[in-house]
C-alpha cells in the first residue's frame, strides 16, 4: 500500500498524478477463511480492521451486497458524541471517540475529524435538569462535558435565537471534544487498511443463507458461491432482523425510516453541531458550507430507504424557529436510512444463540459515533468468543433477564 | 404521504391524523407463561421484509384502533380492517397472495 503523505501528493503532483494506483483490491471469494463478516459499512469494516490490528486474525473476508459504507455509514448526519447517561454507554461511546481522534494518523487517511464541539440544547425545565444529571455522570464517568448557561451558548453560536416561539433555550450540554468527521473516508480508510492486512472486501456479493449443522454456523451461501468459515459475524445495521431469521434466531429489532437533509452551501455561519431534542431537530455546517440536518424517525417498519414528509416539515420548522436566519435556504437533498431500533434504543453486541455467530446491531439512530468502538469491541468479542468489557453489558440475552441500558428514557430521542 | 382508510368512520386518513401502534395479532402472555414466550410477546417483534400487519390508531380522528396490511418494501397498503378480530379476513389475504405470490401467508 502507498502511504498518503504531503510528500506523496507532491512527487504524484510532478508526474501528473500517474502513480496513485488503486486503493485496494478486488479479490474473487476463496473457499474458506478464518472469519467471515457479513456487512462492509463502518461498523464490519472496523470489526476487521480491529480483528486484524489487534489480535492479529487476518484471513477474512467483509461480504456486502451493495457497495463499500452504501447503507447508513454513507446517510447519517456524522455527528460524534459521547454524552450518555448510562455507565455502559458512555464508556462503549467514549472508547469510540477517543478512537476517533488518531483515526486518521492509525489509519493514513484524512477521516477529517473534527472535534468542534456538540451543543445539546435544554428548552425545558425538565430537559435542565435531566442534562444537569447527565453532566454530574459524565464527570464520574471521565467524559468531559459542562453544562453551559444560555449566555455562553449565544456566545458560542451567535446565529441562535434564545428566546425562541415556543421553547426558549435555558442551557445547554456541551461536549467540547464531540464533533464531526468525513463518514464516507470511515469506510474508505478501514477498507483500505483491511485489504492491506490481505483481508478480502467482496462487493456486490449477497448473503442468501447461513449454513449450520449441530447449532454451530459453518458457512455462508451468497450470490458468488458458497463460503464457509470458523466464525461469523453479522453486521448490517438495518437488515440485522432478515439476516438472523435466515440464521433462525429472532432479534428484539424494528426497522424504521431515519431522514436527513442539507441544504445549499453557504458561508460559514456555525462551527459547532447543534442539537434540539425538545423540538427534534439537528444541525451542523459542513466543509463544504452545506446545513447539514437530521430529525425525527418513523414510527412504522419500513425497508424503502424513505421516510415520511411530515418529519422533514418538522425538523425544519423546529431549526427555523432556533435559528430564523436559515429561514430562506434551499434544500438541496433529503434522504432516509433503515436504521434497526432496539427495545432500550441501545446496540446489541455479543453471542448468538449459534455458537460461532456474533452479532453487532440495534445501534439505532446514532451508529455512526460508534465505528470505531463498536469496531474495537466486537473484534475483541468474536477473537475470544467471549464479550469484552464493553460488550458486557449489550449482550442479546438483557431482554430475557429485563437488565436494560436505558437510553430512550436517557436521551429521549432519537440519538 | 402515508394513507390508511378507517375502517370505522370510512375516511382516507393522512399519516399526520394517525398514530402507529406496532405489529398486530400478538398472542399476549401473562405471569404464567414461560419465560421464552414472555420475552418472545415482549421483544421479538416479527420485522419482515414484505407484508406486515399492523396497528394503527385514528387519534386525530375517531380515535379507534384499526388494522393494516402493509408492504414494508414497497410501502403499498393491502387494506385495512377492525381490529375486532384475532386475524386478517380472508378477503384480504386472498388479495395479497394474488399480489404477492411468493408470501409464505400469515
Amino acid at each position: 500500500m502507498r502511504r498518503y503523505s504531503a510528500f506523496a501528493i507532491a512527487r504524484e503532483a510532478m508526474r501528473f498524478h500517474t502513480g496513485w494506483g488503486r486503493a485496494g483490491r478486488a479479490p474473487e471469494p476463496k473457499k474458506h477463511y478464518d472469519v467471515v463478516i457479513v456487512g462492509a459499512g463502518g461498523h464490519g469494516l472496523a470489526t476487521a480492521y480491529y480483528l486484524g490490528k489487534n489480535h492479529g486474525i487476518t484471513n477474512v473476508a467483509i461480504i456486502e451486497k451493495g457497495w463499500l459504507g452504501g447503507g447508513n455509514t454513507g446517510r447519517n448526519t456524522s455527528i460524534i458524541r459521547s454524552n450518555y447517561l448510562q455507565d455502559e454507554s458512555a464508556a462503549i461511546y467514549e472508547k469510540s471517540r477517543s478512537l476517533y481522534e488518531t483515526l486518521s494518523q492509525d489509519l493514513n487517511y484524512n477521516i477529517m475529524f473534527s472535534p468542534r464541539g456538540v451543543m445539546m440544547l435544554a428548552q425545558t425545565e425538565h430537559e435542565v435538569r435531566g442534562y444537569k444529571r447527565t453532566e454530574h455522570a459524565n464527570r464520574l464517568q471521565g467524559v468531559e462535558t459542562r453544562f453551559i448557561s444560555p449566555t455562553e451558548v449565544k456566545k458560542l453560536l451567535p446565529i441562535i435565537e434564545l428566546r425562541g416561539p415556543r421553547f426558549p433555550v435555558l442551557g445547554a450540554l456541551w461536549q467540547p471534544r464531540g464533533g464531526t468527521a468525513r463518514h464516507d473516508a470511515i469506510a474508505w480508510g478501514y477498507a483500505r487498511a483491511c485489504s492491506d492486512m490481505g483481508m478480502d472486501i467482496l462487493q456486490k456479493c449477497e448473503v442468501t443463507g447461513i449454513n449450520q449443522t449441530a447449532g454451530k454456523v459453518t458457512g455462508v451461501e451468497t450470490t458468488k458461491g458458497a463460503i464457509s468459515c470458523d466464525k461469523l459475524g453479522l453486521i448490517v445495521a438495518g437488515h440485522s432482523g432478515h439476516l438472523a431469521e435466515m440464521a433462525g434466531f429472532r432479534l428484539p429489532i424494528e426497522s424504521v425510516a431515519l431522514q436527513a437533509l442539507v441544504s445549499e452551501p453557504i458561508k460559514p455561519c456555525m462551527d459547532v453541531v447543534v442539537m434540539a431534542n425538545t423540538v427534534h431537530g439537528y444541525m451542523s455546517q459542513s466543509d463544504k458550507g452545506e446545513m447539514v440536518i437530521g430529525g425525527g424517525a418513523d414510527g412504522f417498519n419500513n425497508y424503502t430507504q424513505r421516510g415520511s414528509f411530515h418529519h422533514v416539515e418538522e425538523t425544519v420548522r423546529a431549526l427555523i424557529e432556533t435559528f430564523p436566519m436559515i429561514s430562506r435556504l434551499k434544500m438541496l437533498r433529503q434522504w432516509g436510512g433503515i436504521v434497526d431500533m432496539t427495545g432500550d434504543r441501545s446496540p446489541i453486541i455479543g453471542k448468538t444463540p449459534l455458537g460461532n455467530c456474533f452479532i453487532d446491531c440495534g445501534w439505532g439512530t446514532g451508529g455512526f459515533k460508534a465505528i470505531p468502538g463498536s469496531g474495537w469491541s466486537m473484534a475483541a468479542t468474536m477473537a475470544k468468543g467471549e464479550p469484552d468489557e464493553f460488550a458486557a453489558g449489550f449482550g442479546l440475552e438483557r431482554f430475557r433477564e429485563g437488565r436494560f441500558i436505558d437510553e430512550s428514557v436517557a436521551a429521549g430521542v432519537a440519538h | 404521504m402515508l394513507i390508511l382508510h378507517c375502517p370505522y368512520c370510512g375516511i382516507d386518513a393522512d399519516e399526520t391524523d394517525l398514530a402507529p401502534g406496532g405489529e398486530a395479532h400478538i398472542t399476549r402472555h401473562g405471569a404464567e407463561a414461560s419465560d421464552d414466550a414472555f420475552e418472545a410477546y415482549l421483544f421479538h417483534k416479527k420485522n419482515p421484509r414484505g407484508v406486515h400487519f399492523e396497528r394503527w390508531r385514528h387519534s386525530f380522528g375517531c380515535g379507534k384502533w384499526f388494522h393494516a396490511a402493509r408492504d414494508t418494501m414497497t410501502l403499498e397498503v393491502f387494506g385495512t380492517y377492525s381490529a375486532q378480530t384475532v386475524s386478517p379476513p380472508k378477503t384480504l389475504i386472498n388479495k395479497i397472495k394474488k399480489k404477492r405470490p411468493d408470501w409464505e401467508g400469515f
